[in-house]
């Protein structure tokens, strides 16, 4: 165990998975009563991977993310009221709702946005250290993206250019198997992403996702040979997505006994067992637990009382030279 | 043959089941298709055809997009599914220089006989990269077939002469009407490209759309017919070639013309229509000729600010009667 692995720590780590646990449980539940509109990719079980990465992050760092953001935006500081009206599409969300679950961006915080287009996210970091290194800025970019993203163009030529250039970028293979529906593996040459990497000059590093200590550590380490000016590194994280691709999805072509193993092996309650070894009461962890889900369920009050966006704003954001003006009709 | 009365999604998954049995050369490839694909439309084609014909590729769009047309250069017939239209932007170049040039570059050597499905449309609150109209970029583009089928017996016969053509064939599926209910044969028969299909009759007034946005338009038909105003309804059915007699005879007998289209306005497809309609007739001959789409936004996520951007029945009713003037 890290000497940095002091009680006060894990107990960070424990609240942020808790909150990302709660906010996606509330939007789950919010999706299925039909007031969250539109495709909701959640990432339950996950939740280590953004914890222990966002954890050796500040604010001034930047990522950017993929279709599943909601554990990233909220470990990188993201506002919550701000992440649930979006998902609402209400007014007050991050971006006006004109984004949704799959697009939330809280650039205040350095979260420069949830991306749907599968490796979207990844040249977009590669630049975004690009810029910071050409302001001399200390911050690095971290890119968080899913297995299945691996065999697309975006993610050899990200890390062709991450490399060539010595850029400040950490890039994060959230690894749980499955690209939507297929089997990673089965869809994959070759030894994965680690391997990947190394063949273009990229050190890349494989951790238990769902060891949120073992996250931290290890991209603790990274990011600070990213942030020494090494260049680029890699996290590899195997982890389980315990629900189903989109919300609609049941995940009944799960194995089931692989979703039970999984659940088992859940990084929260992992944590947990380890802090009550440390002395931590279990009332207090339950205190953790519950005041996030207190927290989640009330920004899904506030979001379902909040007012829907203006029609004219649906005009705003285009450009600025050459927009079109609202001529406020509407049938 | 006796028809059944089947799903959008049900429709085109006969279509592509009969033509896969007919033809060995006939395949697919895309992600998860597999397991039935995104839809359903390929639903239990891999126990039939194995995993050889039913290719469940990784996320790699310029490759199953230029694979797609090598497999094309040496004999064989493969549907190129690109899941949701919105992808075709990661293999834009496969497409546009590879696919739609092959031919001509190569002195007609070459016939790139694919199919690339791209179900597009507003789609549910998908937002902005999920819910895209872009036909008029393609039908801009030589070298390919545009198809943008609305209606269960269309999409099938459409996409069995998909199939078989020798040319390359953008197929647009309309996903918001896969749930659609209706009529089809239970032999398909091919649809040829550039016929057009009548909807409704009237005289006073020709409305031209395809795609998803039909239903709309049928429906704001009919309120208008309500009202007094018997409007000819023409579905396009391809985009290119398009049925120039149908919507030109359909004008010279009204004399007016409205073009509703689910995308952007601006640089649309409806442009095309009211030139060609207007440069053929002369200016003398049309009393009206309008364009309805969506404004030059992209499609934002909130119910209230997507039904902004969306055309409805009654923006269609407006915009008939303001071309009946
Ligand atoms: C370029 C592109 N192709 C296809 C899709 C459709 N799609 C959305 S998520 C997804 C699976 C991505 O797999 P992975 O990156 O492993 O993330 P996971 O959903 O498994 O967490 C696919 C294929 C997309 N959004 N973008």
């Amino acid at each position: 165990m890290q000497p940095t692995h002091n009680v006060q720590r894990l107990l960070d780590l424990y609240r942020t998975m808790s909150r990302i646990r709660a906010f996606e449980t509330a939007a789950l539940t919010a999706h299925k009563e039909g007031v969250v509109p539109g495709p909701l990719h959640v990432s339950i079980g996950q939740e280590g991977v953004a914890a222990g990465v966002c954890l050796n992050l500040t604010t001034e760092d930047r990522i950017t993310s993929n279709h599943r953001g909601h554990g990233h935006a909220i470990a990188k500081g993201a506002g919550i009221q701000g992440m649930m009206r979006e998902l609402f599409g209400r007014e007050g969300g991050h971006c006006r709702g004109k984004g949704g679950s799959m697009h939330i961006a809280d650039f205040s915080v350095g979260m420069l946005g949830a991306n749907g287009v599968v490796s979207g996210g990844i040249p977009i970091a590669v630049g975004a250290a690009q810029g910071l290194k050409m302001k001399r800025s200390s911050a690095i970019a971290v890119c968080f993206f899913g297995d299945g993203a691996i065999n697309r163009g975006p993610f050899l030529e990200g890390l062709n250019w991450a490399a060539l250039y010595t850029l400040p970028v950490l890039f994060v293979c959230e690894d749980n198997g499955v690209s939507a529906f297929t089997a990673t593996e089965s869809v994959t040459a070759g030894p994965g992403v680690i391997a990947r990497a190394e063949s273009l000059g990229v050190p890349g590093v494989t951790v238990d996702g769902n060891d949120v200590m073992a996250v931290d550590e290890a991209a603790a380490r990274l990011a600070a040979e990213v942030r020494a000016g090494k260049g680029p590194r890699l996290l590899h994280a195997k982890t389980f997505r315990i629900t189903g691709h989109t919300s609609t999805d049941a995940a009944a072509w799960r194995d089931p006994a692989s979703v039970e193993a999984a659940k088992k092996r859940c990084p929260i309650d992992r944590l947990a067992v380890l802090l009550g070894e440390r002395g931590v009461a279990a009332a207090d962890l339950a205190a953790v637990r519950s005041a996030a889900e207190a927290e989640m369920a009330a920004a899904v009050l506030d979001a379902k009382g909040a007012p829907w966006p203006d029609e004219a704003i649906a005009y705003d954001d285009v450009q600025d030279v050459g927009a079109v003006a609202y001529a406020g009709v509407s049938a | 043959m006796s028809g059944q009365s089947v799903t959008l999604v049900e429709a085109v998954r006969l279509a592509a089941l009969q033509e896969m049995r007919r033809d060995p050369t006939v395949w697919v490839m895309g992600e998860d298709v597999a397991r039935g694909g995104l839809y359903g439309q390929y639903k239990d084609f891999l126990p039939e055809f194995g995993e050889e014909r039913v290719v469940s590729t990784p996320i790699s769009e310029s490759t199953i997009m230029g694979a797609g047309l090598g497999a094309a250069l040496v004999g064989t017939r493969p549907i190129i599914e690109m899941r949701i239209f919105d992808f075709v932007m990661c293999a834009m170049d496969e497409l546009v220089n590879q696919i739609a040039k092959i031919r001509y570059m190569f002195g007609g050597q070459a016939k790139p006989s694919v199919v690339v499905r791209m179900p597009h449309g507003i789609w549910r609150n998908s937002a902005a990269q999920h819910s895209q109209m872009l036909e008029s970029w393609f039908v801009h583009l030589p070298g390919v077939i545009v198809v943008t089928p609305s209606t269960p017996a269309d999409a099938a016969g459409l996409l069995v002469s998909a199939i078989r053509s020798d040319d390359p064939v953008l197929f647009f599926d309309p996903k918001n009407l896969f749930p659609l209910t209706g009529e089809v044969a239970s032999v398909i028969e091919p649809i040829p490209f550039g016929k057009a299909r009548l909807a409704r009759e009237g005289r006073d007034l020709t409305i031209v759309s395809w795609s998803a946005i039909m239903p709309a338009v049928e429906q704001a038909a009919a309120t208008l017919a309500g009202e007094g105003i018997a409007a000819d309804v023409i579905d396009l059915r391809t985009l290119w070639p398009w049925d120039q007699e149908a919507v030109l005879a359909s004008v010279r007998k009204t004399g007016r013309l409205l073009v509703v289209q689910e995308a952007v306005s601006v640089a649309g497809f409806g442009a095309e229509v009211v030139s060609t309609v207007v440069e053929t007739l002369g200016p003398a001959r049309v009393k009206a000729a309008r364009r309805l789409g969506a404004p030059r936004i992209p499609i934002p996520f909130s119910p209230p600010l997507e039904d902004a951007v969306k055309v409805t029945p009654a923006k269609i009713v407006a915009a008939a009667k303001a071309a009946m003037g």
